[in-house]
């Protein structure tokens, strides 16, 4: 596999075309919901995620957003993981997620699929800088989101 | 440095592949792999690749007369002096101007805001009686274009917020020309600044100087040419096009990154109000006030960026032996290729305004990829080798009337082949194979 095809694997692109929870965010946040905006001025990837969490579990992850398939699949991805997990199972996957990114290439998928499900398809996205923050545009928005919705 | 030097005489009539095939002997750069591809180096818009006689230049001048300009007797101070006034002569030349007319800046962004900040520190009351012309308030308009690079846009928004003045600009046609008709009624007797890119450094398309200098002048607006993406690439000059000031970047036109240059109407720099303050720009200083140099002293202050400038003379050497007549032929017959063939590559749509609309285009192509986005078509087109510019090119309100939040950007220079242009070509017709666009 050569490392396009290690970028975008099957899990990524599919991913991307199903945008799983993306559709148009109705009206303003509601009680235990919370909403963060995040933009990469750089490619123009932009993506506002709204998170619902009751009683330290995330409830649904919505978003709307338009950006590369990176960026799109990462949102999608976490939407369907993170459905039912508690803050405290993000917050690790999150700090998982952020080490496999900043690894160069050096982490293999296969390491962290345990913690980072279909997340750990994107362990390709590490040996290419400039796409990572396409791949964690999604993940600061639900970082930011959660945290507030949680409180 | 007989190795750099251009095969042949600007004489010749055309430049043709055979030709351009021994320029690119010059350009090291690109006789490289990547992802196991030729180079094929589409990105010159962004910044230009270098012939050995640029380096050759900067090296020349640390090896035998590095020393500050402008100050000391000795002999090395003498040698970096010519060394640096020459080349500010050769870059002069190159564009048309005067060389008291040439102000070496980093960049042609810092071209631009030095104008800014002149005129704001005109605004604020320095400069004297005769720089009261320059002073911008509440009821004077500043205007630029709908398709200007943040570079020509922010300065001015930011020098109108600073002095109360407004800030207008001229709408596009549907196909991202600008309006003409329209600008008549943007530009008025309240207009003090006119600010307009030569070539856009998204679509490529030629603006009419004749004309809008014609408005700008018949308001007694001052006109600014942002020349980044002609300076490289056409034949220039600045003093028969008549605009009151412009702006280059080096990069961009086949020499160092760190020098580009500001060009002013002589009377007008020698009027303004300096930017930024310091050594090297002064006549006499007391420990209550100071008197300044005239242009282009006035708005060096400080160590200036010597080698840069030599680099940038055996860049604009290099364009001059080549000939910018010839350049511009080549890049038109490659620009013809690349409107052409991405048009007919299936489910590519080029943006801006159709080859029969009669609008000059340059071989700066922007497409997009339908159901692919830019920063993937641009992935893709590495592993094969191919340098692009995705996003939106420091051009954000342009991309937001065309209507996408990003493009893919070819762009060619001197350098580059039929072949190069074939290589996108056949690079793009496997894109949305691959990402499963059907």
């Amino acid at each position: 596999m050569d490392s396009l095809q290690q970028l975008y694997q099957d899990i990524i692109l599919d991913h991307a075309r199903r945008r799983v929870g993306a559709g148009e965010l109705a009206g303003e946040p509601g009680e235990h919901q919370a909403q963060s905006h995040q933009h990469n001025p750089l490619c123009g990837d932009d993506i506002t995620l709204r998170a619902t969490v009751q009683d330290g579990r995330i409830e649904t992850i919505t978003w709307d957003g338009d950006g590369c398939s990176i960026s799109m699949a990462s949102a999608s991805v976490l939407s369907e993981m993170l459905q039912g997990q508690s803050v405290d199972e993000f917050t690790e996957a999150n700090t998982a997620f952020h080490e496999l990114m900043g690894s160069r290439g050096k982490v293999a998928g296969e390491d962290v699929e345990e913690t980072l499900g279909d997340a750990a398809a994107f362990a390709g996205v590490s040996k290419f800088p400039a796409r990572v923050k396409c791949a964690l545009l999604s993940w600061e928005a639900a970082k930011d989101a959660i945290a507030r919705a949680g409180l | 440095m007989t190795q750099s030097s251009p095969a042949q005489a600007p004489q010749q009539p055309q430049l043709d592949a055979a030709e351009v095939q021994r320029l690119r002997a010059d350009f090291p750069v690109l006789e490289q792999e990547v992802n196991g591809h030729p180079l094929v180096y589409l990105d010159s818009g962004a910044t230009s690749q270098k012939p050995f006689c640029v380096w050759e230049a900067e090296q020349h001048y640390y090896e035998t007369s590095n020393a500050a300009v402008h100050r000391g007797a000795h002999t090395l101070a003498v040698a970096a002096t010519d060394a640096f006034e020459d080349a500010r002569a050769a870059v002069a030349r190159f564009v048309g101007a005067g060389e008291r007319e040439i102000v070496w800046t980093s960049n042609a962004t810092e071209a631009l805001n030095l104008i800014a900040y002149s005129f704001s520190n005109a605004s604020a009351g320095a400069g004297g009686p005769e720089a009261e012309r320059f002073r911008l308030g509440p009821g004077d308009e500043i205007v630029a274009t709908g398709m200007e690079h943040h570079a020509n846009l922010i300065p001015w928004q930011e020098l109108a917020a600073r002095t109360g003045a407004t800030f207008r600009w001229i709408p596009l046609h549907a196909d991202a020309s600008l309006d003409l008709e329209a600008a008549a009624g943007v530009v008025g007797p309240r207009t003090r600044i006119l600010a307009f890119t030569h070539v856009s450094n998204v679509l490529g398309l030629v603006n009419d100087v004749a004309a809008l200098v014609a408005l700008g002048r018949s308001v007694g607006a001052y006109t600014v040419l942002d020349a980044c993406q002609s300076a490289p690439h056409l034949p220039l000059d600045l003093g028969a096009l008549g605009v009151d000031f412009a702006a280059f970047s080096g990069h961009k036109m086949l020499g160092p990154t760190g020098i580009g240059a500001l060009y002013g109407r002589a009377e007008l720099l020698d009027a303004m109000p300096p930017f930024l303050f310091g050594g090297s720009m002064i006549s006499t200083v007391s420990m209550e006030r100071a008197e300044y140099l005239p242009a282009p002293q006035r708005f060096e202050a400080g160590t200036q960026r010597i080698a840069q400038v030599v680099g940038l003379a055996a860049a604009v050497g290099y364009l001059s032996e080549v000939g910018m007549d010839r350049v511009a032929g080549w890049e038109h017959h490659l620009g013809a290729r690349l409107l052409t063939g991405l048009a007919s590559v299936p489910g590519v749509r080029v943006l801006g305004p159709d080859p029969d609309s009669g609008v000059q285009r340059t071989a700066t192509v922007p497409f997009e990829v339908q159901g692919v986005h830019p920063h993937d078509v641009g992935q893709f087109l590495d592993s094969h080798g191919v340098a692009v510019r995705v996003g939106h090119h420091c051009a954000e309100p342009l991309h937001r009337f065309l209507g996408v939040s990003a493009s893919t950007r070819a762009s060619a220079y001197l350098y580059n082949t039929e072949a190069d242009v074939d290589a996108l070509l056949n690079a793009l017709s496997d894109v949305r194979g691959f990402f499963g666009v059907k």
